[in-house]
C-alpha cells in the first residue's frame, strides 16, 4: 500500500473527475431521453425511428466518439467535454429504448381515469405518468450508470484524466498497485451510484410498498365506519 | 467537412491498403481478436446460461456475477493482465472475454428462463426428456433473445478491440494510437471511421441472423 499512501490526494482528485464524467452524462442523458421516449411511446411513426436510431448510436465505439467530437465541437482532444458529450450520447442510446418501455408499462386505464378526473396533459404527465414509469426508468438508468462508469476510463487512452489514468499510468510505470486501486475504486463507484439510484427509485415509488404493507386493515375499518 | 475530407483521402490512399500495416491486414487482425474472444466467451457463457435457465439453479449467482463483471473496467483489466502476464495476445483476450461474458450469459439465461412454463409442460407431457425439452422447446423459443445477447456482446467486443492497440497489439486501433502519438488527425479519423463501419456491419449481420432465427411457428403465432 506504499504507492497509495503516497498518492492519495491524486487518487482522490481522479475519483472526483471520474464521478463528474459519469454522473453529469447520466443527468443530461435522462433530460434528453425521457421527453423523446415519451413522444415515441405514443406515436406509431416516431417509435421505430427513435428506438432504432438510438440503438444505432450505441454501435459507435466510444473511442471513436472521443476522437471525432473535438472536431465537431471545436474542443481540445483531451478536453473533459468530449467525454461528457460522448457518454451523454450513450446514455440517450440506452435510455430511449428502456424509457419507451417504461411509458408503455403505464396502465392505459389509469391514464384515462386521470383524464376523466380533469387532468390536463402536462399535469397528467408529471403527476401520473412519470411517477408510474419510475420503476422501469430507474432500471434503465442503472444499466446506463454501470456502462458509463466503465467507459469513462477509456478516455484516459487519449489523455482525459479519470480513474482510467491510473491504468495507463500504472502500466507505463509498471505499478501493479496503481492499477488494482483504479479497478477497485471504479467498482466501488459503480456500486455506490447503483445504491443511490435504487434508493431514489424506492423513495419515488412509496405507493408500491404502502399498498402491500397495510391492505387489509384500513379497508376493514373504512367498511366498518360506512 | 475538410477534416472528414482528410479522413476520406487517408482512407482512399492506395498506400494504406497494402502491406503488413495496411488496412486489410489490420482489419483481419481486428476480426481475428474479436473472433477468438467471441468463441471463448460463447464456449463459457452459452452452456452455463442454458444450464442455469433450464434447471433454475444458481440464477441468483448469474445475476450477481453478470452485474459484478459489468462493473469491471475493461481498460483496467487490460492493463492489469498485461502487467501480470506480459505483452502478447493472452492478456487482452482474457480482458475481452470477461467483457463479452455478461451479455451472452444474461441473454441465454433470460431467454431460456422466460420460455412459457406451459410450453415446457407440454413437451414433458408429450414424453420428452429434460434434454429434449431444452433442445426442441426451450432453445428454439429462446433463440432470438439469446442472439440478442450475443449481438450485444459482439458489438462491445468489436468496439473495445480498438483499445488493445494501446498495449502494442494490432487491429484497427493501431492507426488511432499511432495517429494520436504524432497528432495525425486524418489517420485517427480514418481509423475510427473503419471501426464504426465494422461495428455497424457486424451488428447488421447479427440483426439479420436474429430475425431469421425466429422459428416459423412463433412467427405465425405473433399478431
Amino acid at each position: 500500500m506504499n504507492w497509495t499512501s503516497r498518492n492519495w490526494p491524486y487518487v482522490l482528485e481522479l475519483t472526483g473527475a471520474h464521478l463528474v464524467q459519469s454522473v453529469l452524462p447520466l443527468l443530461l442523458g435522462a433530460l434528453v431521453a425521457i421527453p423523446v421516449a415519451r413522444l415515441a411511446a405514443r406515436n406509431r411513426t416516431l417509435r421505430p425511428v427513435f428506438v432504432t436510431g438510438s440503438s444505432l448510436l450505441y454501435t459507435i465505439p466510444s473511442l471513436t466518439l472521443f476522437v471525432v467530437l473535438p472536431l465537431l465541437l471545436g474542443t481540445q482532444i483531451t478536453s473533459v467535454v468530449n467525454v461528457i458529450v460522448a457518454l451523454t450520447i450513450y446514455v440517450v442510446a440506452i435510455l430511449v429504448r428502456s424509457s419507451v418501455d417504461a411509458f408503455e408499462s403505464v396502465d392505459r386505464d389509469v391514464l384515462q381515469a386521470s383524464t376523466a378526473m380533469g387532468y390536463r396533459p402536462l399535469r397528467r404527465f408529471f403527476a401520473v405518468e412519470l411517477p408510474l414509469a419510475v420503476p422501469v426508468l430507474v432500471a434503465g438508468l442503472r444499466v446506463a450508470s454501470v456502462s458509463n462508469i466503465s467507459m469513462v476510463s477509456v478516455g484516459a487512452v487519449i489523455g482525459v484524466q479519470s480513474l482510467g489514468t491510473l491504468f495507463t499510468d500504472g502500466l507505463r510505470r509498471s505499478i501493479l498497485e496503481e492499477i488494482v486501486v483504479g479497478i477497485a475504486l471504479t467498482v466501488l463507484l459503480a456500486v455506490l451510484l447503483d445504491l443511490v439510484l435504487r434508493g431514489t427509485g424506492h423513495a419515488l415509488t412509496r405507493w408500491q410498498r404502502a399498498g402491500r404493507a397495510r391492505t387489509p386493515v384500513p379497508r376493514v375499518r373504512r367498511g366498518a365506519v360506512a | 467537412m475538410s477534416l472528414f475530407g482528410t479522413a476520406l483521402s487517408w482512407l482512399t490512399d492506395p498506400e494504406n491498403w497494402s502491406g503488413a500495416a495496411g488496412i486489410p491486414a489490420r482489419l483481419l487482425e481486428h476480426l481475428a481478436y474479436s473472433g477468438i474472444t467471441m468463441a471463448l466467451a460463447l464456449a463459457v457463457a452459452v452452456p452455463l446460461g442454458l444450464w442455469v435457465g433450464h434447471t433454475g439453479r444458481g440464477s441468483g449467482l448469474v445475476v450477481g456475477l453478470t452485474g459484478a463483471l459489468r462493473a469491471l473496467p475493461t481498460l483496467g483489466l487490460l492493463t492489469l493482465f498485461t502487467l501480470l502476464l506480459g505483452l502478447g495476445l493472452v492478456p487482452p483476450i482474457i480482458a475481452l472475454v470477461l467483457l463479452a461474458i455478461p451479455p451472452i450469459l444474461s441473454g441465454t439465461y433470460a431467454g431460456i428462463a422466460n420460455v412459457s412454463p406451459a410450453l415446457k409442460d407440454a413437451g414433458t407431457a408429450m414424453g420428452m426428456t429434460g434434454g429434449q425439452v431444452l433442445t426442441r422447446v426451450e432453445l428454439p423459443n429462446a433463440l432470438p433473445v439469446i442472439l440478442g445477447g450475443i449481438r450485444n456482446a459482439a458489438l462491445q467486443v468489436v468496439a473495445t478491440v480498438t483499445v488493445v492497440a494501446y498495449i502494442n497489439l494490432g487491429g484497427l486501433g493501431r492507426y488511432l494510437i499511432d495517429g494520436l502519438a504524432v497528432r495525425d488527425y486524418s489517420r485517427m479519423l480514418g481509423s475510427v471511421v473503419l471501426v464504426a463501419v465494422l461495428a455497424l456491419a457486424v451488428d447488421a449481420a447479427l440483426a439479420v441472423a436474429q430475425r431469421l432465427s425466429t422459428s416459423p411457428g412463433l412467427r405465425l403465432a405473433s399478431p
